[in-house]
């Protein structure tokens, strides 16, 4: 049943996105994309730009958004529980342990080495977001080589490291220039 | 129970959540501002921890850590009520805009504005990338610059699952952290 995956679907990504924000990201995409193929690596990327541009964190918006799409409100109100479950049971287990202890030298070892893999992975999914927009059907050829994405992309970058643009205003601007160009250019 | 104190905390969360851009990490340092420094609910030292907790538990931060200050405050209500707080305002903006999403998803402008940010938000993940990694590599510590590098080939070349790996870098934090502990007792 519809909200039964999309319930489960939403633990997973609930109770193994550690380091918040982007982190999340790999674990969305393994499970609406490549499992349940609910949305589409597009969707997807669309998805992540709205993000970035409304309050919320990734994951509990992506739970929102896929739930709707996907079985109307109840969908998104049994994705979005699914995917704060987790955090509800094990926070509220650490707070309870650490108000009787006061020690969390096991729980900052075990975080201080996640980080390097959380890392790796917010980098295997910007590749596999970038990838797409780069080259045209996800063909790595020089032929479906795609200029102008790969010339936002240097741009938003210089504008984010040399100018630190806050990174919403840099996103609105490559999408302004994309409307420019298909409006007069095309 | 007091119904006042759970109502401030309620009003608190939907207000930092509705009006906070830019991530869990900011969110936690105004759950602190709030609590800590306007309302002295909560001593300084105890919101460190409370928020070391908040980062390392599983889920997104600003819900963990409107979870440890609920509890922290109100016990099991305070959870609750912290958490509708933290949800309700993400919940109604992304079922609004997935409404119009569809309605929107075809038409050529909006098309273009979506595809020419996917750019920019690839700039934005690059340069998150960029921070962290570069703060793993300056650490020297090469068990972590090898977990990081096996963790990408792992994920994106042979496709492992995100889980597994979580699960194992969690074994080897934890082998360390035990190994770390007994070395300090040895030497003392």
């Amino acid at each position: 049943m519809i909200y039964i995956e999309l319930f489960l679907a939403f633990l997973q990504i609930g109770a193994f996105s550690f380091g918040g924000g982007y982190a999340a990201m790999p674990l969305i995409q393994a499970q609406v994309i490549d499992k349940y193929g609910w949305l589409t690596i597009s969707d997807f990327t669309d998805l992540i730009t709205i993000s970035q541009m409304t309050p919320g964190p990734i994951a509990i918006n992506s739970a929102t958004f896929v739930g709707n799409q996907i079985a109307g409100i109840p969908g998104a109100i049994v994705a979005t529980f699914g995917c704060i479950l987790p955090s509800c049971i094990f926070v509220t287990a650490l707070a309870w342990l650490y108000s009787k202890y006061k020690n969390l030298i096991m729980l900052q070892g075990i975080l201080e080495s996640l980080r390097p893999a959380v890392v790796a992975m917010i980098a295997s999914a910007g590749v596999s977001i970038l990838l797409p927009a780069f080259f045209l059907n996800s063909q790595i050829q020089l032929t479906s080589f795609q200029i102008r994405p790969v010339l936002y992309f240097l741009g938003a970058l210089i504008l984010l490291k040399k100018w630190k643009l806050n990174p919403i205003l840099v996103m609105v601007l490559c999408g302004l220039i994309e409307v420019l160009w298909t409006s007069f250019c095309q | 129970m007091n119904v006042k104190k759970l109502w401030r905390i309620f009003l608190s969360t939907l207000y930092l959540s509705t009006f906070t851009f830019g991530g869990g990490y900011v969110i936690v340092t105004l759950l602190k501002n709030k609590f800590v420094d306007k309302l002295h609910w909560i001593d300084e030292e105890e919101m460190l921890d409370l928020v070391a907790i908040a980062q390392s538990s599983p889920g997104a931060i600003a819900v963990n850590g409107a979870i440890v200050v609920g509890y922290k405050l109100a016990g099991i209500m305070g959870v609750i009520v912290a958490i509708l707080g933290a949800i309700i305002p993400p919940f109604c903006i992304i079922t609004i805009i997935s409404f119009f999403y569809i309605a929107f998803k075809n038409n050529m402008m909006i098309q273009s504005l979506l595809s020419g940010m996917t750019a920019g938000v690839g700039a934005v993940i690059v340069s998150v990338v960029y921070d962290m990694g570069r703060g793993i590599i300056k650490s020297k510590d090469w068990i972590f610059i090898l977990i990081m590098f096996v963790s990408f080939v792992a994920n994106y070349i042979f496709n492992i699952n995100v889980v597994y790996i979580i699960l194992i870098v969690a074994v080897i934090g934890a082998i360390r952290t035990i190994y770390r502990i007994h070395g300090k007792a040895k030497k003392i």
